[in-house]
């Protein structure tokens, strides 16, 4: 049956070679993106966006989260953990994409505890009680008040600075990011503005341990 | 045993014209598995969202991939009656849809609102290469290898 093995190798050079394709074509982008931010960081990193971990460290993760998302719940203490494996060498950079319908007022509460210095604490408040505010994937923003007011807010101040309209052009200027960035889910990483290859924790980890060992 | 299950046709043509019509089919197959994994790389690898109407299109090629096959093992001509269906419903839509980016066909003709407009070019090679242009030649090519390949096994 010579006929009917020509037809198998052709099948699996083809699948090989998509493959391989792949990877060269990813691989090439990720290095693209990655010269591409350093010219340039402006759709990745907004001078207001919250950071955590040492200015001066050399791998920067961007991070585009949805409060409401679990999934970013349960990446939070993945990220951190990361991060404390690499003390001093990685910076992260949070930014706000409302996905779901109502988490965009979270956000704004969000962003009003970053102009008081609390937007972490506030968000690991907000994550800890997501499955009390956000039941079955529906945000409820007006329960997410019983929630943080063990961080030491200024709640007056903070119901005042969320309806400011810079908070709000934040939020838009970030979903508007996210589109040029090509974000449709949530969490989605930029490692020194490298997309991971597949979504998935240990791309992530992989990516940031090849970035530290790059840059130190 | 192999005779009964290739039929009485193929007993009166000739190896060399079997053998020749067996490869004109292998090469349509190779050609429909080409653009098949050619448009996943562009909507799945580099991240183009596939407009309505190269979803038509991969409606017709996509199924070309599978069926050339069960006709080439064992060899069974009749496979390019149940193919060339397939290949020719996919060059008009291929040909529509470059009338479409070529901006032949007026914009309110165009048949998708929501989503990627059809008339959005995402390639454009050497200045004149389109994504619907080149399906429109793998169709029209498979097309011509089909009706080559069931001349040529005829008796």
């Amino acid at each position: 049956m010579k006929q009917k093995n020509l037809v198998l190798v052709s099948a699996i050079v083809l699948v090989v070679a998509f493959i391989v394709g792949a990877i060269v074509y990813r691989s090439q982008k990720a290095d693209a993106a990655g010269q591409a931010y350093q010219r340039d960081k402006s759709t990745y990193v907004r001078p207001y966006s919250p950071s955590h971990g040492n200015p001066a460290a050399k791998v920067e993760i961007v991070e585009f989260f949805d409060p409401a998302c679990d999934t970013c719940k349960d990446f939070y203490p993945l990220v951190r953990k990361l991060m404390a494996d690499h003390p001093d060498k990685i910076r992260l950079y949070a930014r706000y994409t409302p996905f779901h319908p109502g988490s965009d007022i979270v956000l704004k509460m969000l962003a009003a505890a970053e102009k008081q210095g609390k937007f972490w604490e506030t968000l690991e408040a907000v994550f800890a009680a997501q499955a009390d505010w956000s039941p079955q994937h529906q945000p409820r923003p007006e329960l997410v008040w019983n929630y943080i007011g063990n961080v030491g807010l200024d709640i007056a101040k903070l119901r005042h600075d969320m309806e400011l309209p810079e908070i709000a052009n934040m939020i838009q200027q970030d979903m508007a990011d996210a589109k040029t960035l090509k974000v449709t889910a949530t969490p989605e990483f930029f490692v020194n503005g490298k997309p991971l290859p597949t979504w998935g924790y240990e791309q992530l980890k992989t990516v940031v341990e090849d970035e530290v060992k790059a840059a130190y | 045993m192999d005779a009964f299950w290739r039929g009485p046709p193929l007993m009166n043509s000739s190896v060399g014209q079997q053998n020749s019509s067996w490869a004109l089919v292998f090469a349509c197959w190779l050609l429909a598995c080409v653009s098949m994994l050619g448009s996943l790389f562009f909507s799945e690898v580099m991240g183009y969202t596939p407009c309505i109407l190269c979803w038509y299109q991969r409606i017709c090629m996509y199924p070309l991939v599978l069926i050339l096959p069960v006709g080439m093992l064992p060899f069974d001509r009749n496979v390019v009656r149940y193919a060339l269906p397939f290949s020719v419903v996919g060059t008009l839509v291929a040909g529509f849809h470059m009338l479409l980016v070529g901006g032949y066909i007026p914009e309110n003709m165009k048949p998708c609102t929501q989503g990627v407009p059809c008339s959005e070019v995402y390639i454009n090679w050497f200045g004149f290469v389109t994504i619907p242009l080149l399906s429109a030649l793998a169709f029209l090519l498979i097309t011509a290898l089909l009706i080559l390949a069931y001349r040529r096994s005829s008796t």
